[in-house]
């Protein structure tokens, strides 16, 4: 039997030959690019020596990652990365939600339209640009935020925003919020648009005022296309945004500001340990997926939209 | 009429608050321009918001005379091109072959492909890996590595298997092969999927620095525009004294610059071409948010 369905496989992809021709070369290109690098994770358990190679460094099983968790700076990291992600998925995801219902509130067509355009623009600009855009508004010497706070007299002299660690995370926060509301909020709108006209008339008729319509009827609309990103973006809470937070980060904000990628950088290419600096990338992986599988399950169970 | 007021007080609300982000989002820019296009020893006085106050294009002079300039804006502008295109063209290859039902392969390639969105090799690995391939302080880094993307791949995958399938069939009636089945059929056909993801490509090949602060930081000849913004940026940042600052001073150059004319006037070479585009291709933009589901 099973040799007759290797056999079937064999004819079948015979007769796509020119199909498996078109597609041999990038399958070669996904397992160099992409699969020697997670075969590469075999270097977290060996203290790996570049010009032996993994094939010629010794193995030291779980040394490294015993290591890691007993390296305080590491546990900063992991509060870090934590903070400053779910920081940016809360304010993220309201900033969005609140901007989309504004512009499925708005009948008038240009006014909309044009809103929604400037507001995503920014989620194209390179971080190094907002980078810039931010330590420019924030900054002591004639920014705008600071400007704005002494002329409404909250302070009396302008505040090194960004060199302050408290502020720090916030920053991330509300800089992020800056650059990607109008993008976030797309998403969205195109799952109000989908919603039955007919449900906001009988609202209507029933007496429901215009919030009530939006608590009753539009979120309730949503409600599978924001479970589904939740989703996406739990997977995603140990990748913080790192560009963000090098290109904002100094001296004074270096303890607040160090999350996984950048800890992998500093200690992986800088420090030269690499064996190291890979076993926090596995760590990170691992609870990634464990987290997207656990609320993806969660989901399932309570009944609601899962992504797989 | 009680309707009619509430109504009237929540569009003020919701209007004012709509008015208020669009301002919040255009005033960073317009106010760096107006720097950028400020002479740089009256804006150390203060007190630019949206215009320039005495208008003078000594930053910009100033670094398009600066070589490295130049050399990134080149650099930049072939890997948008380059890892584009051929972004594009492999991955709707990809798509066209992972759509065919007759393909017996496609779910297990389509899977492995898919895989890779939630687990990657990280950083090390994949730095030695780029250094056992030759790849290291080398500009084929730059497009190479992106040839494939499995986002794009599924994007491409959805189109393609919205296409009628009759096509397909009467051309393989007609004797054309899988290839030229492709070439002169599906990609035509494809062409509004295609350049959306073309430009989602073009974007971050524009913005990307990462690749060159990593992998190719020693060979000037090979840096982008957006990592020397980037050096201008953690320079100013760590010492008020950058070399251009210095020239600034002692009033060399043509003109007065600051680090802060300097950099604002960067920032608008950086933005500006993304920021003329964008208005007008902002719907297949869109097109490719809603075709991918979900991106980010």
């Amino acid at each position: 039997m099973g040799k007759n369905r290797k056999t079937t496989l064999l004819s079948e992809l015979g007769r796509n030959k020119t199909l498996l021709l078109m597609i041999s070369p990038f399958v070669i290109h996904l397992i160099i690019f992409c699969y020697v690098p997670i075969w590469g994770w075999v270097m977290a358990f060996q203290d790996y020596n570049p010009i032996a190679g993994i094939t010629g460094s010794p193995w030291v099983g779980l040394k490294h990652f015993k290591a890691l968790f007993a390296e305080p700076l590491f546990i900063k990291v992991i509060r870090n990365t934590l903070a400053i992600s779910t920081i940016k998925l809360v304010l993220g995801t309201t900033t969005s939600l609140f901007l989309a219902i504004l512009l499925n509130e708005t009948r008038h067509k240009y006014f909309k339209s044009v809103t929604q355009t400037i507001t995503s623009l920014p989620h194209f600009i390179s971080w190094v640009v907002t980078a810039n855009l931010v330590r420019e508004m924030l900054s002591t010497d004639g920014g705008m935020v600071n400007d704005f706070l002494m002329f409404i007299h909250i302070i009396d002299k302008p505040v090194l925003w960004l060199g302050v660690q408290k502020y720090f995370w916030w920053i991330m926060g509300w800089s992020s919020v800056w650059k990607e509301v109008g993008w976030g909020a797309i998403i969205y709108l195109a799952a109000m648009t989908g919603i039955d006209d007919q449900l906001y008339e009988a609202a209507k008729i029933d007496g429901a005022s215009r919030i009530q319509r939006i608590i009753h009827v539009t979120i309730p609309g949503i409600k599978s296309t924001f479970l589904i990103l939740l989703i996406m973006n739990i997977g995603y809470l140990l990748s913080a945004g790192y560009e963000q937070m090098f290109l904002l980060k100094s001296g004074l904000t270096q303890d607040v500001a160090q999350v996984f990628e950048l800890f992998a950088i500093e200690w992986g290419l800088n420090k030269l340990r690499y064996s190291f600096a890979t076993a926090s990338g596995i760590f990170a992986s691992v609870v990634s997926i464990t987290l997207i599988t656990v609320t993806n399950k969660l989901s399932h169970k309570l009944g609601e939209t899962a992504l797989f | 009429m009680r309707e009619k007021t509430s109504n009237l007080i929540f569009d003020s609300i919701k209007n004012f608050i709509l008015v208020f982000l669009l301002i919040i989002t255009l005033y960073p820019f317009v106010n760096l321009m107006a720097i950028s296009l400020n002479d740089a020893q009256d804006t150390a006085k203060g007190g630019i918001t949206i215009f320039p106050r005495v208008f003078s294009l000594a930053s910009y002079t100033t670094l398009f005379k600066l070589p490295e300039l130049l050399t990134g804006f080149i650099n930049s502008v072939l890997r948008t091109v380059i890892g584009a295109v051929t972004q594009v063209f492999s991955c709707s290859m990809i798509a066209y072959v992972l759509s065919r039902k007759s393909f017996p392969l496609r779910r297990p390639l389509s899977l492995l492909w898919i895989f890779t969105m939630y687990v990657s090799g990280g950083l090390i690995p994949y730095y030695f890996l780029m250094r056992s391939l030759g790849l290291l302080n080398n500009f084929n880094i730059y497009w190479i590595p992106g040839i494939t993307s499995a986002f794009a791949i599924i994007v491409i995958r959805t189109y393609i298997s919205g296409l009628p399938e009759s096509l397909i069939e009467a051309a393989k009636v007609e004797g054309a092969g899988e290839f030229r089945i492709f070439m002169q059929i599906v990609l035509p056909l494809a062409i509004p999927v295609l350049a959306t993801m073309a430009l989602f490509a073009a974007v971050d090949h524009w913005n990307a620095w990462v690749d060159t602060w990593l992998f190719n930081p020693k060979k000037k000849e090979l840096t982008t525009l957006q990592y020397e913004l980037m050096k201008k940026l953690a320079s100013s940042n760590s010492s008020k004294s950058g070399k251009l600052g210095a020239e600034a001073r002692r009033g060399s150059g043509s003109g007065g610059t600051t680090p802060k004319s300097i950099r604002a006037a960067m920032t608008m070479i950086a933005a500006v071409p993304i920021m003329l585009v964008y208005p007008f291709l902002q719907r297949y933009f869109v097109t490719g948010l809603t075709l991918g589901g979900v991106k980010e």
